[in-house]
């Protein structure tokens, strides 16, 4: 017995030829790792480049140059006739404080057009910070004090080190003469960097310095919501008729390879059918996140059916039958069993399916949502625009300034996907149940 | 038809029983598979009665024609007659959902549902309203509990979960969400082929418990277990039945061959 097994041995497994094709399979597996390694080392690589090149280009969006020039709050200017009233601050010339406060610190400046420029390197939007701090405190009125006020785009530009100073005058938007300026402020220590809040609070601006994501993020916001109030249920409910209640036949087949087909509709074409529906029949009004929400929530139907039906379908089939021999009816064991057990399923589906509608710009020109906004919206109705549209309006815009602010509109998309993912795959841990 | 006469025959033997289920010329169909070829068989009240036979012989089929859960596959159809209590199950006026209630079901593999002990029990009673209150809800709970003899190792954790019992316990706790909505009759659908002889052998205790005030049917592979535990056997074969009778009987002087040559492992 022993004898055989190891004749065996000595013919077969140590015989050249298996040792050979042995060394081959080996060979091909280690290719084939070395391949999947490869692979995945690429992605990586082109994921950091995407990252650095975003943030690097996007974290200055998040400070802003400021600077500080002792400003007097002259009561001729603010308050000429002394009586303190509301509307009369309100509608004061604050820009005179800046410009005064300005010839004050370069005397030596005359002409209108040399002046003009002086001017600029404060942001034209100085004043509405002036006229907030005395609105705030009318006891400022007849003191000089000292402020911080945001600087010109330009001026910003230069500091953040976007604008080479050496380059030859004609090819520079900040010239010799206010380099001469901007030298003697930063040689006083006037010229400072600090956070830029109002990148976060403000709505879109054709200043730079002044534009902000926060008219995009609340647009953004309320699209979401009537996106996620229609496609859920519909979603859901859909699933699970198809799933459990609908009797297999070519009228169900039919849908179904309709409902996986609409899931490779390029996005745009949803927008043009919201154009049709949602505005040139029923007149919802226009550039809105109401007709926004309802397009979006057209594309991620299918998704979230797709995703819903296969979580369904991941529920075993035990489960149901358990119930119903029970005598549940069918409608009970679907929503007592089936569907709280494919919850988790459901719910991964829908984030996924709302992060791509949050990220989604295509469908939304088609409604006008690619309008310039400068408000913040109020509500469903109002004009908005979202997040992508943003990026996508700053992308487009011509000064150096916008750059910045798109990458840093960007990091903000990136964080709030980020952290819709991170929530779904938390929900997933903590709802997964084995059986 | 040699067997319905020896059929007759014996329903009288077994006079005190009673007659619960009576199927005539039963014929199932999953769309062009003729799965069951007019399959005639009565039940006994207060019995159990086993079918077996080798794989794919349409037992588990018949059983499942019984409480209806072959109305869930599509393309199933049935013809024939089935009489529970001398009405046709299939006929206009019986509610599937409450003939399921009345017919009560535990499966192959266990399968509680993924909710507390109490809840896997209680699920029952409360889509059929059989508790008018807490206190209720819980003596239907613990008295189920306790006929399938789950009682004593589940009082600590009502409320832990189902899943995290072992497969017997899990098996029994299934009987219990089966006794809880008051069945007449209970079908068993190879109920301990997932367990090992020790839960096996608990399970077969409590169906001979059972079978005091329920009717047991039971699908097995086991031709011992059917030995053990049933009254009266038939035997399936190819979609057919070839041989009913007591259980003793059948095994100890079947009439039909292929009867003789299962029960003796010549095939199956």
């Amino acid at each position: 017995m022993t004898d055989q097994a190891q004749k065996a041995v000595g013919n077969g497994w140590q015989s050249e030829k298996y040792i050979k094709n042995l060394a081959k399979r080996k060979r091909s597996e280690r290719r084939f790792r070395l391949t999947g390694l490869l692979a995945i080392l690429t992605a990586l690589t082109l994921l950091a480049i995407l990252l650095f090149s975003i943030v690097s280009k996007g974290y200055s969006a998040f400070v802003q140059t400021t600077i500080t020039l002792d400003i007097t709050f002259t009561e001729s200017v603010i308050d000429p006739n002394g009586k303190m009233d509301p509307a009369e601050l309100r509608t004061a010339n604050y820009a005179k404080l800046v410009q005064d406060a300005l010839r004050e610190k370069f005397p030596d400046v005359k002409g209108r057009r040399d002046l003009r420029k002086l001017f600029s390197l404060v942001s034209n939007d100085a004043d509405s910070a002036l006229r907030e701090m005395v609105e705030n405190d009318p006891d400022l009125i007849g003191k000089t004090v000292s402020v911080d006020l945001i600087a010109g785009d330009d001026v910003d530009m230069l500091n953040k080190g976007y604008i080479d100073r050496d380059a030859v005058e004609d090819d520079r938007r900040v010239k010799d003469q206010e380099l001469v300026w901007l030298d003697k402020l930063e040689a006083d220590g006037d010229i400072k960097m600090r956070f830029n809040s109002g990148f976060f609070t403000n709505g879109d601006s054709r200043e730079p310095e002044k534009a902000g994501i926060a008219g995009a993020m609340v647009g953004s916001f309320y699209t979401i919501i009537v996106t996620m109030l229609i496609s859920f249920p519909i979603g859901v409910m859909t699933a699970i008729y198809l799933e459990e209640f609908a009797t297999k036949n070519k009228l169900t087949d039919l849908i179904e390879v309709n409902i996986n087909n609409l899931a490779a509709v390029p996005s745009i074409v949803f927008g043009l059918l919201g154009l049709a529906i949602f505005l040139n029949f029923a007149h919802l009004p226009r550039s809105a996140p109401v007709v926004g929400g309802l397009t979006l929530a057209l594309m991620t139907l299918p998704t979230i059916i797709i995703a819903a039906r296969a979580a369904i379908r991941a529920v075993p089939d035990s489960i149901r039958q358990a119930a119903l021999g029970l005598g549940a009816s069918k409608q009970q064991a679907a929503f007592h069993h089936i569907l709280p057990l494919s919850m988790p399923g459901i719910l991964t589906g829908t984030i996924i399916g709302l992060s791509q509608a949050l990220g989604e710009t295509a469908p939304l020109l088609m409604i006008g949502m690619v309008a310039f906004i400068a408000d913040i919206p109020g509500g469903f109705t109002d004009p908005a625009t979202v997040m992508p549209v943003q990026i996508f309006l700053w992308a487009d815009s011509p000064e150096r300034a916008f750059v910045e602010k798109t990458s840093g509109a960007i990091m903000v998309l990136l964080g709030f996907l980020i952290i819709l993912n991170a929530f779904a795959v938390v929900l997933r841990k903590k709802f997964e149940r084995r059986w | 038809m040699p067997i319905q006469a020896e059929e007759n025959v014996e329903n009288r033997s077994n006079a005190e029983h009673g007659v619960i289920i009576s199927t005539r010329d039963v014929n199932v169909y999953y769309g062009d598979n003729h799965a069951l070829h007019g399959v005639s068989l009565d039940i006994n009240k207060h019995q159990v009665t086993s079918l077996i036979g080798p794989s794919g012989c349409g037992k588990s089929t018949y059983l499942r024609c019984l409480n209806r859960m072959n109305d869930t596959v599509d393309s199933c159809r049935v013809t024939g007659e089935i009489l529970l209590d001398g009405v046709d199950i299939y006929g206009p006026s019986v509610d599937e959902v409450l003939l399921r209630a009345r017919v009560g079901m535990v499966f192959q593999k266990p399968n509680p549902f993924p909710k507390s002990i109490y809840d896997n029990v209680a699920y029952g009673p409360r889509i059929h309203g059989l508790a008018d209150n807490k206190d209720d809800l819980d003596e239907i709970v613990l008295t189920s509990l306790e006929k399938a003899g789950l009682i004593k190792e589940v009082q600590d954790r009502l409320h832990s979960s189902g899943t995290g019992l072992s497969g017997g316990q899990q098996q029994r706790l299934c009987i219990a969400r089966a006794l809880a909505v008051r069945p007449d009759i209970i079908l068993m659908d190879e109920p301990c082929s997932a367990l090992d002889p020790i839960a096996t052998a608990k399970v077969e205790e409590l169906i001979d418990e059972l079978k005091e005030n329920y009717t047991i049917i039971i699908v097995t592979h086991s031709m011992q277990q059917a030995a053990r535990i049933s009254q009266r056997t038939a035997f399936f074969h190819l979609g057919e039945i070839v041989e009913t009778g007591d259980t003793e009987k059948l095994f100890t002087s079947p009439t039909d061959k292929r009867t003789q040559g299962y029960i003796t492992g010549r095939f199956g």
